[in-house]
């Protein structure tokens, strides 16, 4: 198994996202390359701090002050997003490329229907009137799974559940048919049952539109099971990229290994967890070297003094790593816990 | 012999809702409906459930930060809920209770150092003098350094304010600690520090937890026996182990199968539950969960179950389903899967 | 919502009646012989018994609260004292109408203002636009009215002579009344506006909006600006209310023959009487006001319903 080796719907070169504060510079996404393959869903995760929201919204150009895209391309079949107008931008936003976000219970503009919040992404992208506009949102309705639609299509989002409100957002998401589906912690806010529905009907979705997806989650057991391809952040930066059973049963990033480590089981029973020492290093004082190196079991000298690059490795997965180079001695046991 | 620590006796909490034209109480929210435990010296005891389940509401009626509607909490012998309100206060010495929100419940013009003195201050635990010693082992205790005594909570981390939560439950020297999700807001890597740093507390000194959490894998790590929750009543009871290699009640069921697993080629059965878990307002009568259970019959929408031990399940393990040797040796048909 | 509104009118009675006890016991919360007071020192006796017993103010005070509601309830206030007139006459012929055309207009000024100045801020956060419009709503809510006022009659009616510098009824004498009434109400408004803006724009929904393709301007006025408003609409009922107080210092500023004016001239020549009766229907206009704001809350706020 190997990166998943499909032309991609949108390939991300060297992005780069900064906020510009009063502390100085935050380089939120220091430069990251990756490739979302048409059909397939790319996972990205990262705990808080790693970049991966506003790497998100660098995609469709939602960073406004103090933060700015400040370098790099987004290639969406083959047009770079980062040289088109506004305007342009626009009509992709939901058109061609949606979003869903973590929060449904505050996605959802209080005052408005949430059938009238569907029906806007007609109206905006497919110049529909209000009436076609809304019979389209009932459709929506019903192939998100929502119980009598025609009923719902009139109700405010607080007289929806939470599960209900994050089908909803993803009609709105889904309306236009996009190709590509961001998907920002979608399930982090409910409860697991709900979880299993709303990720088993992004996965139904997927295949029915043939779109692609990007899940951006601190939940490996989300990415294990949607996920073709996984990215692994860690303050600003991709320290590992490869397809998902690689990383799940050959992973080689020392952050990577302590995540999977560190994370209580349902199915295994472990005495004592082995936890990363430590805590992500403030976005303004970050380490001269590999920015894992102060948490990292295995650091050595060189790990503190120069940044490693995003190697690729002989099962074709990516790792910023000095471990996987040859300027390092001997390899240590960089293992997963069974 | 285990000792009883805690024991809680038909606790109902019902929360009114005022409406109509003068405000008369129209309904009740059933948060908490007709449940019993026991918690033993020395173990950790888990309540899981989805939001509305009426976990939390459990912990906080224990605390009585809301005053039960009805029930007994008997602890080391004598009923809380008799207590006046200062002779619960001194007893909540030996009851402390721990929030998901460090940032939320400490107070931010105060130093880690005050906080915790302030603590000490209201039991009368320690003499004045001897404070700030104590402080700095209890700091140290839970992992920080004594300089940082003099620091505000906004100049913490997530991880390091639930540190200081956690000594300040720790300051009165309680029997009794309810953790209220409290290490759901952390980061993985952090909340696995947190979690050794309690069950590292435990073992030194000797502490009772009641984990309250929505995790099923922090909750297996942390736990010794579990009660699953749904809509305010208790469905399921078992040690850890029994719990979650037998689950017996189909909610407790769909909720281990629904939890995704770290193993992309392990495609295991989920049941994937229709619909959303119903309102306490109006709960539905028999089996609450009969509105979304596959196997649900007339019988579950009439007849309460109540919590009995399976034939063939292990000892102490018990669950409120009519059907449960049905579901087991595969002689129910389910309606939907 | 009819069911709603039924209630909030029901609820009202209480305030009405809390109200009329007070304004009742105005009479009585005079220090000394209330009789003596009005007529002044140096009057026969006799004189002074005659006013005694013609506000009936020999009567136990119950009765003579119930006296009064009796009165009211028939649309009577009593008489001026002064002019011997019914006081419900004397108010309601023409200053009733006066002041509020001058509060109304000066509530539709703010509101216009505020808004457009509170969205301009919020929308260009940390601009020049947004740092003069914050200095100018700043100077707006420190000046005192009245001294407005005077320096606007100085300005505009006398060195320009754009507009007439009293009286109420035609164009030219109504815009500087109105002006110096609305400017206070405005910085206000703006001020709302804008922290209130401001937070609805950092709301998750913005995002999902801007995220479907929504053209900005649609973002502000469609998605932001109905949610801002719920803050918004309780400082404006507020300032309506404000305004009918502050029409006590503007109608004497610009000569305006309306309730403020003959409060003060009332107060003056100590006409309780006209007091109590102009007080009331103050008092009455702010309660049905702030229902009125109650009301169109459930317009922006669906989730009243619920409560």
């Amino acid at each position: 198994m190997t990166l998943v080796n499909k032309t991609a719907v949108l390939e991300i070169r060297d992005l780069r996202t900064s906020y510009f504060t009063e502390g100085g510079e935050v380089k939120a996404v220091d430069g990251i390359s990756l490739n979302v393959p048409k059909g397939k869903t790319l996972g990205i995760v990262g705990e808080s701090g790693s970049g991966k929201s506003i790497m998100a919204l660098s995609i469709l150009r939602l960073i406004f002050n103090p933060g700015r895209i400040v370098a790099g391309e987004l290639l969406y079949n083959g047009a770079d997003l980062l040289k088109k107008s506004e305007k342009q931008m626009r009509s992709i936003r939901g058109n061609n490329i949606s979003m869903i976000f973590q929060e449904p219970m505050t996605s959802l503009n209080p005052v408005y229907t949430v059938g009238e919040q569907i029906a806007e992404v007609y109206q905006i992208h497919e110049n529909m009137n209000k009436k076609q506009a809304m019979s389209k949102a009932v459709d929506m309705l019903r192939l998100v799974g929502i119980p009598s639609p025609e009923k719902r299509v009139h109700q405010y989002p607080f007289e929806l559940s939470g599960g209900m409100r994050q089908r909803i957002m993803i009609a709105i998401a889904l309306a236009c048919n996009p190709d590509v589906l961001i998907a920002d912690e979608p399930t982090t806010a409910l409860d697991v049952t709900i979880q299993a529905q709303i990720l088993e009907l992004i996965k139904d979705l997927q295949q029915k539109l043939h779109m692609s997806v990007i899940i951006i989650t601190h939940d490996l057991g989300v990415v294990a099971e949607t996920c073709d391809d996984v990215a692994v952040m860690y303050c600003g930066k991709v320290v590992e990229y490869a397809d998902v059973r690689t990383l799940f049963t050959a992973p080689k990033h020392p952050y990577t290994v302590g995540l999977l480590n560190s994370l209580p089981r349902h199915d295994v029973d472990k005495e004592e967890l082995e936890a990363i020492k430590g805590s992500v290093p403030s976005p303004f004082e970050l380490p001269e070297g590999c920015r894992f190196a102060p948490r990292c079991p295995h650091a050595a000298k060189i790990c503190f003094e120069q940044l490693p690059e995003l190697n690729k490795l002989e099962d074709r997965s990516q790792v910023r790593c000095w471990i996987y180079t040859d300027k390092w001695g001997q390899q240590p046991e960089v293992n997963r816990t069974p | 012999m285990k000792t009883e620590l805690l024991n809680v006796k038909h606790l109902k909490q019902h929360f009114p809702i005022k409406g109509g034209f003068l405000g008369r109480i129209v309904n009740h929210v059933k948060a908490v409906d007709d449940i019993s435990f026991t918690i033993y010296e020395g173990e950790t005891v888990s309540i899981v459930g989805e939001s509305g389940c009426g976990k939390s509401t459990t912990g906080r009626a224990i605390m009585r930060l809301d005053e039960p509607t009805s029930g007994e909490i008997i602890f080391e012998g004598s009923n809380l809920l008799a207590l006046n309100k200062r002779q619960m206060n001194k007893k909540r010495k030996d009851l402390q209770i721990i929030f998901q929100d460090p940032y939320a419940s400490l107070n931010p013009r105060q130093t880690a150092g005050e906080i915790l003195e302030e603590a000490m201050e209201i039991q009368n635990v320690v003499p004045k003098s001897k404070r700030r010693h104590r402080v700095i082992e209890l700091l140290e205790t839970v992992g920080l350094a004594a300089y940082q005594a003099d620091r505000y909570p906004h100049e913490f981390s997530g991880g390091q304010r639930q540190r200081i939560g956690i000594a300040r439950a720790l300051s009165v020297n309680p029997k009794l600690i309810i953790c209220d999700e409290a290490v759901s807001a952390l980061d993985v890597s952090i909340q696995a520090q947190v979690l050794n740093l309690l069950k590292r507390l435990q073992r030194e000194f000797k502490l009772t937890y009641l984990f309250i959490s929505h995790d099923l894998g922090v909750v297996r790590h942390i736990s010794d026996r579990i009660i699953v929750m749904y809509v305010g009543r208790i469905v399921e009871v078992a040690d850890k182990t029994s719990l979650f290699e037998h689950p017996q009640h189909p909610y407790t069921r769909a909720l281990l199968s629904a939890i995704p697993v770290l193993d992309p080629d392990r495609k295991k059965e989920r049941i994937i539950l229709k619909g959303d878990v119903p309102s306490p307002i109006d709960p539905p009568p028999g089996c609450v969960f009969h509105t979304r259970c596959p196997y649900a019959t007339d019988r579950c929408k009439e007849e309460i179950p109540q919590l009995r031990t399976a034939e063939g399940a292990a000892g102490g393990h018990q669950a409120a389903c009519h059907y449960m040797e049905e579901i087991q040796n595969g002689s129910m048909e389910r309606a939907y899967s | 919502m009819f069911q709603y509104i039924i209630r909030r009118l029901l609820q009202t009675i209480p305030v009405i009646i809390g109200v009329t006890i007070i304004v009742f016991l105005l009479m009585h919360l005079i220090p000394g012989d209330a009789a003596q007071v009005i007529v002044g020192e140096g009057v026969p006796q006799e004189q002074v018994d005659q006013i005694r017993e013609n506000l009936g103010l020999n009567e136990p005070i119950p009765v003579q609260y119930f006296n009064y509601i009796g009165g009211l309830l028939q649309g009577d206030l009593g008489d001026s004292i002064r002019s011997s007139r019914p006081i419900t006459d004397e108010i309601f012929t023409s200053r009733f109408w006066i002041t509020m055309e001058l509060a109304v207009y000066s509530t539709i000024l703010a509101v216009f203002l505020g808004l457009t100045a509170g969205i301009i801020s919020a929308v260009k956060r940390n601009s020049a636009a947004d740092v003069g419009i914050m200095i100018i709503a700043l100077f707006g809510l420190s000046m005192p009215n009245f001294w407005l006022g005077l320096i606007l009659i100085q300005y505009f009616a006398v060195d320009l002579g754009w507009f007439r510098p009293s009286g109420w009824g035609t164009w030219s004498q109504n815009v500087l009344p109105v002006i110096t009434l609305g400017t206070g109400g405005a910085a206000i408004i703006a001020r709302m506006t804008r922290s209130s803006m401001l937070e609805v724009i950092g709301q998750d929904y913005i995002r999902t909006a801007r995220a479907k393709g929504v053209r900005e301007r649609v973002v502000i006025y469609r998605h932001a600006l109905k949610n801002a408003m719920i803050p918004v609409i309780t400082v404006i009922g507020l300032e309506f209310g404000g305004f009918l107080g502050g029409a006590v210092l503007t109608e004497t500023v610009f000569a305006v023959n309306g309730m403020g004016r003959y409060v003060i001239d009332s107060i003056r020549a100590r006409d309780f009487p006209v007091v109590q009766g102009t007080v009331l229907v103050l008092s009455l206009m702010f309660v049905f006001v702030n229902l009125l704001v109650d009301i169109s809350y459930r317009y922006f706020n669906k989730r009243i319903d619920l409560n």
